[in-house]
This record gives structure tokens, sequence and C-alpha cells, in this order.
């Protein structure tokens, strides 16, 4: 049975806190207030919903979706995984976004200042529809770790940022993805600031040898979990 | 709990956020599609209005790369959703999404979406609740995105009624979820400023 009702509280001892010294940024972009508890309505159970017809046929291919002259140098890789609820339920036809660095670190943004090169046959960023059983997927490079300021010599471990869209606003989730065996992931202070290590653990992708295409490409798997919802039985039966 | 899986851990979306979701800030196209900050198209039902404000840290300086998201109801107070099964009074409007995204400007800090004015729609329970427009807020520093509402300052009666509006034990702290209404130049405009931290720290919501 389809569940339709109110999604469940969401465990916040799962998420870093807002305030986490250790990423400098958020000691002045943390709220110090409680937030107010408030009963779900149609506000939060809805959210926006995506058609296949606003996604283009490359834009879940990184290799080639900002291709100029050739494909972008690096890695050539496979992430894939499945959107499910707190219920392990597939979420069918949700917006997946992810965008990443280049093979050396760099960003094509007009902020980054590392002095890592551009790529000019890479975007680095891409989008794809859940498909009927919850399947994403898409092909790119592997990111390279980059520097940051935040201690003089902090580095970011190679990692994706998904931005994932449920069936409804209260699902609303951005994450970043890490890559199995990268050295950094100990060190870093964002991933740091999740509490939970089981919650640290499922941000690291494992190598999915199998999803790999021999001669061709690796793959990782990223598996990504939204919040369930109650089923409303009683409510309608009534 | 053991049966349930765990929500994926939120992490910030970093200062490079508009690559992923606003490529054109970040400074290149690349999707023939692009997601905005304009919601209303010229055949929408509803009074145009444009909101816009500052995201402000803690020190009382606007930043200037955050992105926001905003989701409401149309001018009938519907949500372009299935499970939205409102009255026939409240039909759905096939000219309206009631999403939008944009960034706060890297120079002048400021964000706008440009939309029409929701209606007021029922909790789940039949109450009434007042218009309102959700927003999700997140930037470099902010480690889980942030939830708030914006209410209309000129509906004083359906928000004093509001069971949200009224769960807010201090006056001050529930101004700070209302905006004032403003004609600029023939555009009505509402100044929705967003302080995440200190003096008039808005109501961040856990829904």
């Amino acid at each position: 049975m389809e569940k339709t009702g109110q999604y469940y509280q969401r465990d916040r001892l799962i998420h870093p806190p807002a305030y986490t010294p250790g990423y400098k940024t958020s000691v002045l972009r943390s709220p110090r207030l409680a937030l107010l508890s408030v009963e779900q309505s149609l506000s939060d159970i809805t959210g926006p919903v995506f058609g296949a017809d606003e996604i283009g046929l490359l834009d879940n291919d990184l290799l080639r979706n900002y291709a100029k002259t050739g494909e972008p140098i690096g890695e050539r890789m496979i992430v894939h995984g499945r959107v499910l609820d707190q219920d392990a339920r597939p979420l069918a036809g949700v917006l997946v976004e992810f965008w990443q660095a280049n093979a050396s670190g760099k960003y094509r943004h007009v902020n980054d200042t590392y002095k890592a090169a551009i790529d000019p046959n890479f975007g680095g960023c891409g989008r794809a529809l859940t498909d009927a059983n919850g399947f994403y997927t898409f092909r790119s490079i592997k990111p390279g770790p980059y520097p940051w300021r935040n201690r003089l010599n902090d580095w970011r471990p190679a990692h994706i940022h998904f931005s994932i869209f449920g069936h409804g606003f209260s699902q609303r989730l951005i994450t970043q993805m890490y890559f199995e065996g990268d050295p950094l992931i100990r060190h870093c202070p964002m991933l740091n600031g999740i509490p939970d290590d089981g919650a640290r653990q499922r941000l690291i992708a494992p190598l999915d040898l199998n999803a790999s295409i021999p001669l061709d490409s690796l793959a990782y798997r990223f598996d990504i979990v939204l919040r369930g919802r109650r089923g409303t039985y009683f409510e309608n039966g009534q | 709990m053991s049966s349930y899986l765990d929500e994926t851990a939120s992490q910030t979306a970093g200062p490079y956020v508009h690559i992923g979701l606003i490529p054109a800030q970040a400074g290149f196209d690349i999707f023939q599609n692009n997601f905005s900050n304009q919601l209303a198209g010229a055949e929408t039902k509803g009074e145009r209005i444009r909101i816009e404000g500052y995201v402000i840290d803690g020190t009382g300086a606007p930043i200037r790369d955050a992105l926001l998201e905003i989701w409401q109801a149309n001018a009938a107070g519907r949500y372009n959703h299935p499970e939205d099964k409102a009255s026939p009074d409240a039909p759905l409007d096939p000219n309206f999404r009631g999403w939008g995204r944009g960034g706060t400007d890297f120079r002048t800090a400021l964000y706008h979406f440009d939309t029409i004015k929701p209606g007021a729609l029922p909790m789940l329970d039949g109450r009434m609740q007042a218009p309102h427009v959700n927003f999700w807020i997140t930037a470099r520093g902010i480690n889980i995105g942030l939830q708030t509402r914006m209410y209309f300052a000129d509906e004083s009666a359906a928000n004093a009624a509001d069971p949200l509006l009224r769960l807010i034990e201090q006056d001050s702290r529930r101004q700070t979820l209302i905006a004032p209404r403003e004609a600029r130049d023939g555009t009505i405009v509402y100044r929705f400023d967003i302080r995440l931290q200190g003096d008039g720290e808005t109501v961040f919501l856990d829904v």
C-alpha cells in the first residue's frame, strides 16, 4: 500500500548539528535558538514534481555534457545507487542533482581560486530522475582532492555533492558522497561534524566492481535514504 | 527502530552549490533547461509579487553564497502535487508549479523571487493557515538545510489565526516570519530578510 501520510520526525542525531566549530564557517551561520516543531501540513507533505522532459539526454553523462574539444581528463567512473525512504521503499521519479570538482580538484566556478587547472571539457554537474525502482546512475571522472581555507592545511577528500528531492518538500536533502579508501576522509571537518559513525560511513561509497565496465570505467555505489512516512489507513478509513 | 533505515546524513552544500543547481551563477551554461527564481509566467493566475531580501550571518553581514528554494500554493491555495486533493474551489493552475530556486547575488547579496501571492489553505485537521511561502536555505557553513516560512504583513487577520504563528511564544520572534509589503515602481515587493543567528534570529522549523 502506498503511504501518503506525514513524514517521520527527522532524527537530528544522525545529522551534523548546525554549529560544528571544526568547520569554521558554521560558527556564524548556525542558528542558536531552538527550531520550532510544527505539525506537517500540505506545505510539507507536497513538493515539486519533475518530469523526464525537463532532463536532457546528456544531463547524467559528465564525460560528454560539457565536452568541447574532447573528453575530460581523469579516471572514468560510474556512480549509481538507489533512493529509498526509511521503510526501504524505492522513490521513483525523484530529481537527483550532483556537482563536483574536476580530476585536479578545481571547480568550474567564478569563486574558485585554487591554482589547479580548469578542464576545458568538464562542466562538473549533472542530474537524473530515479527510475521506477528508485535507481539513478551517472557517468563522470573521479574528482580530485583540494585545499580549502579552514585551518591552513585542510584538504577536502574527493567528494561529489548531491541534492535530492523526495516526494515532499520535507524530504529535501543535500549531502556529499565520499570514496572508499580515501586517506583524507578521517581528517575532514565537514564529514566529522556528523556525530554518528554509522551515518558517516554511509556517506562513503564503496567500489562496486560488478557494476564497473571492463576496460572502460570503475563504478561506485551510493544509496540515499530520505525520510519515511506514516500510512494513513486509519485516518482515511474512519 | 531497528527495522527502519536511517535517513542519509546531511552535508553542507558548500561554496560551489551554484555549479550543480544554478550553473549560470557559477559562470557557465550547460543544461538546456534551467531552474530559476521566476515562478510566474504570463498566464499564471494571481497577484504578481516579488520577494526579496538578505540572508544575514551572526555578525549582521549579508552572505553572498546562499542558495534558497521556495515552495508555495497557487493563488487559490492549492499545491501543484498529486497529494493535494483540494476542493473544486481551489483548482490547479496549469501555469504554476510553485517551486523556484535562486542564489543571493555575489555583488549585492540580495536574493529575489518573482511569483504570485499564494492563497490560504487548511491544515490536515481543517484549521486554516494564512497564506505563506515555504523557504529552504542552504549555503557554505550551513550543515543542514534550514526551513522557514514567509507570511504576508497585509494578511493580519489570517496571520493572527495561523496555527504555526500562534505556536511562537514571543511576538518579536513571530515578526521574523512576516514580510512587509511595499509598492516600488509598480511592482509589489515583500521584503523577507533571513537572520541565521543573533539579534532577530529567524524562526526556523523542525517539520
